[in-house]
């Protein structure tokens, strides 16, 4: 069995809260005390049944507003799948907590309203998808009882839509049209949308694969500690503990430590003190190289015999989501930049436009850069940064700005 | 053909040892808060596979709060010892005497909010600028929206409406003096996955977990333990019955679950079909109200 961890978004009344709550009913994962306090609540709140939104909204103040603020992980298992959903706010002013949930997904269902068609927050979510590179989509046509289950309005908003990604690169996009509310195509095929040949979306994310979902190609190992025990009887043993971001390492592997250039060979890997021959992402292992060379946390191990080496650099470009509600982002601020397990300062050089989220479009050399901007930045780092395209390799591509006196992450960075 | 897949536990324990060695690797004087409980058992087994042939980089940390049952007591002692690591443990008993704290009154008087005060003595006393915890987002609603970094101020409290992003893999475990995070390695397991893992890594547990005979008082469907930190009343109805536990806290808030379940097969079949949830099922505390553990985790529980 494997993990599918997927996000949700749609903006306040597209549902999306009913459907997270319909597929844990449906897929019977609310335990009877849940459904107890549910029923209380939906009582309390002088509403018909149970309202299934309430399950997901774990804070008194998103329960006191009816809205999400902050991402709520839920899971569940279906003989086939355990499934992790981040379920994440829709409004724009939380943005930067969508942005949380979705840097870890492999698919996100985007709702859409059948009445109402592609919106606003439509194109926002999809365009926050793309920038962090989740590599699928599913759009989730709700509310078609309330337009009769009529082919034509999911036909014309599958075309909308299509018009929006034109331009965007996901791997796959699937159109499902359901009814949270009623369950339709949510766990059972919906009999009343009979011209529908697809499957349900339950079943959906039970099938759709994961192969792919990492990269074995490119091979990168960041150094997060060195496992020296110093006894005796270990005096000389000196390994290499962190997790394989991407690829595959073998026992004989030639690698090269950047940024520092030094090489060696792979003498022994282990997986909690067992011995293996070879270890793949996302795999946690200790490595032992042949020579004693300088290696600590922050250094990435790379395979020599590789054609997709790390760029290796001080001038950085990223598409970056601005995330602090209390000071702008402004050319000449300094930060940390964390890269996996290395931090490194960096000065933001230039801000060369902000992304216009509501049209797409680019705004040349903005006045301000505020909370939940995405802008397209020049950074400047003190020490050389081995990384790689967050387009190409999520896994190495994708750093942190953090304010050295909040301490506080202020800015996703998707590097270029 | 090679297949390079892992399975859901194996994504789950290398997440957890990921997790684990970034506060080796990012904090001066990290610790593991270790009870004895089933969810910290498995916190120190992935622990062990992050750090050994060496030692653990953190001492383990107990906070007893004098109500504990004794089989689990002797489980936390016999751990820390056979492993050789370094066990700390802080009495509340001793946060009593020291702070003139009001003792908790009532039926099933617990001492559940009083482990807050010596936890944050305990952090104080040490300077400890991690706290490694077994809890899991499926547990409860709070929890399901905590960040596995989760910076506390220097009360120890959590602000769930201002949390730091926390994106991919990358935790930021930059704190100022005095603050602290409370880190969450498996955050992302379920009930089953803890229970199906302990099977699958042979990890021994305190005795309580399988089913034994225990005098329990009734008390609104639940089954509390009879011990001397329960006020019994004329009209309590004590039985003795087959139980084990499914959680393991103090014995004024821990119910238990009737059962025939003596091995660890038979305690997951078990598990595996009930329709309660494991809180709901055992804790006593959380029906105080529907944000008991927003209050207590803003107040600086774990």
């Amino acid at each position: 069995m494997d993990i599918l961890r997927f996000i949700t978004a749609g903006s306040v009344d597209d549902g999306k809260s009913t459907l997270i709550g319909r597929l844990l009913y449906d897929s019977k994962s609310i335990m009877v005390d849940h459904l107890e306090t549910l029923e209380k609540q939906s009582k309390n709140k002088n509403e018909d049944g149970i309202d299934l939104a309430l399950l997901t909204d774990g804070l008194r103040a998103e329960r006191e507003q009816g809205i999400t603020i902050d991402v709520a992980y839920k899971y569940f298992t279906t003989p086939k799948r355990k499934f992790i959903i981040a379920d994440a706010p829709g409004h724009v002013q939380y943005t930067r907590n969508m942005v949380t949930g979705a840097s870890n997904s492999d698919l996100i269902i985007i709702l859409v309203d059948a009445r109402h068609g592609v919106a606003e927050q439509t194109r926002r979510h999809t365009l926050i998808a793309s920038i962090l590179a989740i590599p699928n989509v599913v759009v989730a046509v709700n509310k078609m009882d309330l337009v009769g289950f009529s082919e034509d309005v999911f036909n014309n908003i599958l075309i909308d839509y299509h018009a929006l990604i034109k331009d965007m690169n996901f791997r796959s996009v699937q159109f499902i049209p359901l009814s949270a509310l009623n369950g339709d195509n949510i766990v059972e095929k919906s009999e009343k949308i009979t011209w529908y040949e697809g499957v349900s979306l339950l079943d959906y994310l039970e099938t759709i694969p994961l192969e792919n979902a990492i990269n074995l190609e490119i091979s990168r190992f960041p150094v997060q500690y060195v496992v020296r025990p110093q006894t005796p009887e270990l005096h000389d043993y000196r390994g290499y503990a962190g997790a394989i971001r991407s690829g595959i390492y073998r026992v004989g592997d030639k690698i090269q430590v950047l940024p520092s250039g030094l090489e060696s060979t792979i003498t022994k890997i282990e997986i909690g003190e067992k011995e293996v021959q070879e270890a793949f992402a996302p795999q946690s292992v200790i490595l032992h190289l042949a020579d004693d060379i300088d290696i600590s946390r922050g250094d990435l191990i790379v395979r020599t015999e590789e054609n997709n080496q790390p760029t290796l650099s001080k001038e950085i470009e990223a598409v970056l989501c601005w995330m602090d509600d209390s000071k702008p982002l402004a050319k000449g601020n300094k930060y940390l930049l964390q890269l996996n397990t290395r931090t490194v300062r960096a000065i933001v050089q230039e801000v060369e436009y902000k992304i216009d989220v509501h049209s797409l479009e680019k705004i040349q050399a903005p006045e301000k850069v505020l909370l939940n901007d995405l802008v397209k930045v020049k950074l400047k780092t003190a020490q050389v940064l081995a990384y790689d395209s967050y387009k190409t390799l999520r896994e190495n591509g994708g750093a942190i700005l953090i304010d050295e006196t909040s301490h506080t992450t202020v800015g996703a960075c998707m590097l270029e | 053909m090679q297949n390079y897949q892992l399975n859901h536990l194996d994504q789950l324990e290398s997440e957890a040892i990921y997790i684990m060695r970034e506060v080796a690797g990012q904090f001066e004087k990290p610790a593991l808060l270790f009870s004895g409980g089933k969810d910290s058992i498995v916190l120190v087994h992935l622990a062990l596979k992050a750090f050994r042939p060496g030692r653990l980089p953190f001492p383990l940390v107990h906070v007893d709060t004098g109500h504990n049952f004794e089989e689990v007591l002797q489980f936390r002692d016999y751990l820390a010892n056979k492993l050789g690591e370094k066990l700390i443990v802080r009495k509340v008993e001793d946060t009593i005497q020291r702070q003139h704290l009001t003792e908790p009154k009532g039926k099933f008087a617990s001492r559940n909010a009083l482990q807050t005060y010596t936890l944050l003595e305990t952090i104080e006393e040490f300077g400890f600028d991690a706290c490694i915890g077994g809890a899991r987002r499926d547990e409860e609603k709070a929890r399901a929206k905590e960040r596995i970094f989760s910076v506390r101020d220097e009360f120890g409290q959590w602000n769930p409406k201002l949390q730091r992003p926390e994106l991919w893999n990358t935790y930021n475990g930059k704190v100022a003096k005095g603050e602290n995070v409370r880190v969450f390695p498996i955050s992302n397991w379920t009930e089953l996955d803890v229970w199906n893992y302990i099977r699958r890594e042979n990890i021994e547990l305190p005795s309580i977990y399988f089913a034994h005979e225990r005098t329990c008082v009734e008390f609104q469907n639940q089954l509390v333990a009879l011990s001397e930190f329960v006020q019994l009343e004329p009209s309590d109805k004590v039985v003795k019955v087959g139980v084990r536990y499914r959680t393991v806290g103090d014995m004024t808030c821990t119910a238990a679950v009737p059962s025939q379940a003596r091995t660890l097969d038979e305690v997951i079949n078990e598990i595996t079909v009930t329709r309660t949830s494991e809180r709901g099922e055992t804790r006593i505390d959380d029906r105080a109200s529907e944000a008991a553990m927003e209050d207590r985790k803003r107040n600086g529980y774990f």
